[in-house]
């Protein structure tokens, strides 16, 4: 048998739609998971799956200019514009009751360089440079050393 | 003397007897049940009232005050041990309890002038309740609280180091857990803190009382080094 060539390209097209149209049929939308492995709509709860560590005594620093670890739990520690939970115990007017490290001076220059009376809105939330520490194991290896000054 | 002691006690049956006849035995047995109905029914009235389920049948408690509550400790914890709204905001003992109830029917009148009943009036009118709050817990020594800690049996070798140490000097130096744990289990209303504008929130005298002692030399001392520190920077 022989086809010509104008009849089987129109069965290939009428073919390929057929199929293309079925797929779409069967399946609207497409699969996409979620970087979270769950339904768009599901409330997952991967707040709690890491502990903190017990409070201690500050954590020795790596590099000369690192934002201190936090070296106790934030649990429920909200920063609000109404409050800021860390600037109750931090601040220059609290610390001496509550034996916290007072906020360094640094922290009250605004980014024009100008000197405020208090932290500066981009020092607001503290939890943008310091971080907790939970029992979390790194998720690579890496060859990190403490900088040479602090040996 | 006994049978004067007789006497007496003959004539006030006999009285009684004449004052039942006076209103009729079935009267009499109508009012001893109705008694114990109202009792019983007035004590389901108080347990029903003493339900989280009852204090969020309100839309003005569950869409602020409850949600945030959702995320804290005594919400969910390790134990599954809850501290549920009348815990914290009922007391326990017959006769603060009813007193606060009836306070509490100032709510209900709140609730139908509907001074909370969008987010925004919540927080316009959300330092003032807190307000009462805190001034009501501090009046009983936080009282509620101790209802379930007994910080007598505080273990400091198993509390953290900043609690431990906090603690031992703060309850020593008469202060009482709201003193410090304000914002335990809602988020809190504005507080000043002088970052930035102004923000009208609870004053700082207000947010950390100064402790009340006898000589008020103490009490004093730390406000006047406060001073000091703020010249210092
Ligand atoms: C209840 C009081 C309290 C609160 C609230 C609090 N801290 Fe602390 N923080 C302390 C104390 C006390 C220390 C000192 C550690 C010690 O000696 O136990 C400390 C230490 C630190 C340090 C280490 C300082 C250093 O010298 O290395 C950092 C960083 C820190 N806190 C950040 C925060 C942040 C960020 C928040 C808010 C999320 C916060 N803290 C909330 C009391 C508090
Ligand atoms: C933009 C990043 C950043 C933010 C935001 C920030 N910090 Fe820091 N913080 C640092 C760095 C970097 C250091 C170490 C160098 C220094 O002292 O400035 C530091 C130091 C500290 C120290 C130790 C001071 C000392 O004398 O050793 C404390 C305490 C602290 N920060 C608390 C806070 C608190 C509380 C907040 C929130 C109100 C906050 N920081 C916000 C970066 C930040
Ligand atoms: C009838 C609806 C309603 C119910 C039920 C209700 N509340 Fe409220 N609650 C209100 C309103 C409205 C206010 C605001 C009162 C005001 O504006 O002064 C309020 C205020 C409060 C305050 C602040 C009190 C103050 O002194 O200012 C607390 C605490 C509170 N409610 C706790 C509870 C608890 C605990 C329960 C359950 C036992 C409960 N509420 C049940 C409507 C309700
Ligand atoms: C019905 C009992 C009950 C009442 C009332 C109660 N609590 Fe608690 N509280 C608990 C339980 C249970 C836990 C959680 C213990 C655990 O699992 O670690 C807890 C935990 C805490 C914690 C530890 C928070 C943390 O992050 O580890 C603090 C602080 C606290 N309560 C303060 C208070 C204060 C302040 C009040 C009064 C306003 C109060 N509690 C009233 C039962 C209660
Ligand atoms: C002088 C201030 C102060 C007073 C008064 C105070 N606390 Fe605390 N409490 C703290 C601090 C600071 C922490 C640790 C930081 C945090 O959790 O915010 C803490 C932590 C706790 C914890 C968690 C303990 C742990 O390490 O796991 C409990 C429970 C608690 N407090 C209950 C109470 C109770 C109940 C009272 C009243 C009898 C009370 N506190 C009075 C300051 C105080
Ligand atoms: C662990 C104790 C605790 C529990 C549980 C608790 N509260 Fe509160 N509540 C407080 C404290 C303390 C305040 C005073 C303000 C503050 O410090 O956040 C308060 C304040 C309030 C206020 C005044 C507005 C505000 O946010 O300050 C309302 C209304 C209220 N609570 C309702 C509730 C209701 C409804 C529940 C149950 C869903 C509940 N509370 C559970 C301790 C508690």
């Amino acid at each position: 048998m022989k086809l010509s060539l104008p009849l089987l390209t129109a069965v290939l097209a009428s073919l390929l739609a057929a199929v293309s149209l079925s797929a779409s049929a069967a399946d609207p939308k497409p699969v996409v998971e979620s970087l979270r492995h769950a339904d768009i709509k599901a409330e997952v709860n991967e707040g709690d799956i890491y502990k903190y560590e017990k409070d201690r005594e500050p954590i020795p620093r790596e590099y000369v200019q690192q934002p201190p670890l936090i070296p106790h739990t934030i649990a429920n520690y909200n920063i609000t514009k109404e409050f800021n939970k860390c600037m109750d115990c931090h601040s220059w007017t609290r610390y001496k009751e509550t034996g916290a490290t007072k906020v360094s001076l640094t922290h009250f220059k605004d980014r024009d360089g100008k000197e405020l009376s208090n932290i500066s809105p981009r020092r607001y939330f503290c939890t943008q440079c310091h971080v907790p520490q939970t029992n979390a194991k790194p998720l690579v290896g890496n060859t990190f050393k403490r900088a040479q000054g602090l040996n | 003397m006994t049978s004067a002691d007789n006497k007496d006690k003959q004539s006030l049956y006999k009285r009684l007897l004449a004052r039942v006849m006076a209103i009729g035995p079935l009267t009499v047995v109508g009012l001893f049940v109705a008694g114990i109905l109202f009792w019983g029914g007035f004590n389901t009235a108080m347990e029903w009232t003493n339900r989280e389920q009852f204090c969020i049948s309100c839309h003005e408690m569950k869409d602020n005050v409850y949600q945030e509550y959702r995320n804290t400790i005594h919400y969910s914890n390790r134990s599954g041990v809850r501290a549920t709204c009348p815990d914290c905001h009922v007391p326990k003992e017959w006769v603060p309890k009813i007193i606060r109830k009836i306070q509490a029917s100032n709510e209900v009148l709140h609730k139908i002038l509907g001074s909370i009943d969008t987010p925004e009036k919540f927080n316009a009118k959300r330092l003032e309740l807190a307000e009462h709050e805190w001034a009501r817990m501090k009046r009983t020594d936080s009282r509620e609280c101790r209802n379930c800690h007994n910080f007598e049996y505080f273990d400091y070798a198993e509390q953290g180091r900043r609690s431990a140490r906090m603690h031992q000097e703060g309850l020593n130096g008469g202060k009482t857990c709201i003193d410090c744990h304000k914002g335990i289990a809602h988020h809190l209303p504005a507080v000043e803190q002088s970052i930035g504008a102004e923000k009208n929130g609870a004053a700082p005298e207000i947010f950390h009382p100064p402790v009340e002692k006898p000589e008020g030399a103490a009490a004093q001392a730390p406000a006047k080094s406060e001073e000091g520190e703020k010249q210092e920077k």
